[in-house]
């Protein structure tokens, strides 16, 4: 029969010789290269004692953003939840009374902002849509859970702490690379 | 033959119609249809007097008319020209008129807040088409802009003056639909604001229709405040029996909760029928109408975006392989979720909701 291509290779079917049939060869070969293995460089970490770094376009976990003087910048203009591929925000906006001057930014604000962590792709869609710099992508991920419900971020879950009560937390929550880039502005 | 009425021949942005003599520029643009009808803020044809306030509609006319060839010197506000025969306009096809209208654009920004993500009107309102079409909706505008006195237009309407464009479209629509009207143009130039006089509430019955009329967010439905963005909505025909109206209108509901009612709006955003305010503000339930079927909405608008018409849905395969066993739901997302919780109905809730409508559903 003609082979199909120039590479094809005959099976050898000769019979093996003692040599070969008492394995010894072999054997040794296999185990140099699991020997070997023992004095590479290991390609795991012991992750939550060490932590490999992110790299800079790393799309984690999200963040409702503050301003500097705490006010959540979120208006619930609804743009993250229509740039949403995979229909993962929703959100209820309510009125600013007053006298909540220092809780809101502005005149409207999000009453009720939810993402479902289970429909979310972390795509960044919605840290690109927002006008008002208010939802980002953080470095770090979701934490696993044993529930589902466990994954639906409501707003408490997703508010940055306030930079005015709790600087310390805020700049953690902030991370490395905003933190960058705003002092570099 | 004399009966007949006397019909011009007019040439738009090289397309050729015959319209009556006496007809706008503009009204023969909107016969043609398409790109080549300039885009009108202030111009409604269904209010008499309205346009030639905002500008832009401004075209050229390269040829005045078969008698006088002559072109117009200046460009035109097409919504307040007549047509002459043999009259040769360029809307399109111009760069001067695209230039110039992009400039009136950036004039009319100049005074109105970039505050599209908490404005009502964000995803229909006409001066954002213009400036996305025109490329400027950024601002260059560095200076404050005008502050005015907040005025209660009572309990149905919201009125935000700094964005008013001063189109008089809202004083034409008092004008002539209500017959008392109590609000109009006070002051002048910079200073001049839409009230009402004394802060006298509106009560007339088809009032609400400059809500309809307006063509940015400053008389928005104060009914709707805040309660969701209008391409989370799904608009669909309906009428009711109403003894003051036709009762044709366009209702917003997501799910079957009603958010909105407003007139039911042609191809250039105008509304077909005026409805009344009872229509308008006090029948937020999908009972009170008969729904005749979705709106068509442009696919190029916002509105439209996540709405997908003509789907099929695919049959359920499960429980035909499980021998009719249901599959087990592992989550239901209403009973985590604290977003449209079903004992929250925010469209019953009569202005916009607050921090305390909230607290009051958790306990």
């Amino acid at each position: 029969m003609q082979a199909l291509t120039s590479r094809a290779k005959p099976v050898d079917r000769k019979p093996m010789t003692f040599l070969e049939k008492l394995y010894v060869w072999s054997i040794f070969k296999g185990m140099m290269i699991t020997l070997r293995h023992l004095f590479k460089k290991k390609a795991t970490i012991s992750y939550p004692e060490e932590k490999r770094p992110f790299s800079p376009v790393f799309r984690g976990l999200h963040i409702l953003n503050r301003d500097e003087e705490g006010r959540e910048r979120c208006t619930a203009c609804g743009l993250c939840a229509l740039a949403c591929p995979a229909e993962a925000i929703t959100m209820e906006a309510a009125e600013r009374l007053p006298g909540e001057e220092n809780l809101y930014r502005e005149e409207k604000y999000a009453a009720k902002y939810e993402i479902n962590m289970l429909r979310c792709i972390f795509c960044g869609l919605c840290e690109e849509a927002c006008p008002k710099d208010a939802v980002y992508l953080s470095e770090t991920f979701a934490p696993s859970n044993y529930q589902r419900k466990g994954f639906i971020y409501g707003k408490q879950d997703l508010l940055i702490p306030n930079p005015k009560d709790n600087p310390g937390e805020y700049w953690k929550a902030v991370g490395n690379r905003k933190a960058n880039k705003e002092q570099s502005n | 033959m004399a009966d007949q009425p006397k019909l011009f021949k007019v040439t738009i942005d090289n397309i050729t119609i015959e319209v009556e003599a006496g007809t706008s520029i503009l009204n023969a643009a909107r016969m043609i249809g398409g790109d080549v009808a300039p885009p009108a803020m202030c111009y409604y044809s269904k209010l008499k007097g309205s346009g030639g306030k905002c500008r832009t509609c401004l075209v050229e006319v390269a040829a005045g008319s078969t008698a006088d060839p002559r072109p117009m010197p200046k460009l035109v506000a097409s919504c307040r020209t007549n047509v002459m025969d043999g009259m040769v306009v360029k809307n399109i096809t111009s760069e001067r008129v695209q230039d110039a209208r992009k400039g009136v654009v950036e004039l009319l920004l100049i005074n109105h807040p970039l505050d599209c993500p908490i404005c009502d009107q964000a995803g229909e309102c006409h001066l954002q088409d213009l400036s996305y079409e025109h490329g400027a909706e950024g601002t260059r505008y560095e200076f404050p802009r005008r502050q005015f006195e907040k005025h209660n237009l009572g309990p149905y309407i919201q009125l935000h003056m700094t964005r008013c464009i001063l189109c008089y479209r809202c004083v034409f629509t008092a004008d002539q639909l209500t017959n008392k009207r109590v609000h109009g143009v006070l002051d002048r130039g910079d200073h001049a604001e839409i009230a009402t006089y004394i802060e006298k509430s509106l009560d007339n019955d088809f009032i609400g229709n400059v809500i309809d009329v307006c063509p940015v967010g400053a008389l928005t439905d104060k009914t709707f405040r805040f309660k969701n963005r209008v391409w989370f909505l799904k608009p669909v025909d309906a009428h009711r029996d109403c003894p003051k109206c036709s009762g044709k209108v366009t209702l917003w509901h997501r799910g079957d909760e009603v958010f909105r009612v407003t007139g039911r709006k042609d191809q250039w955003g105008e509304v077909q029928d005026w409805i009344c305010n009872e229509c308008r503000f006090e029948k937020k339930k999908a009972s009170d109408w008969v729904i005749e079927g979705p709106t068509k909405v442009s696919r190029h608008s916002v509105i439209s975006a996540n709405h997908y018409v003509g789907t099929t849905k695919p049959q359920e395969a499960l429980p035909q392989v499980l021998g009719g066993r249901q599959p087990r739901l592992l989550m239901d997302i209403h009973s985590v979720s604290e977003v449209n919780k079903p004992n929250v109905d925010l469209s019953k809730i009569l202005g916009p909701a607050h921090s305390n409508d909230f607290k009051e559903s958790k306990g």
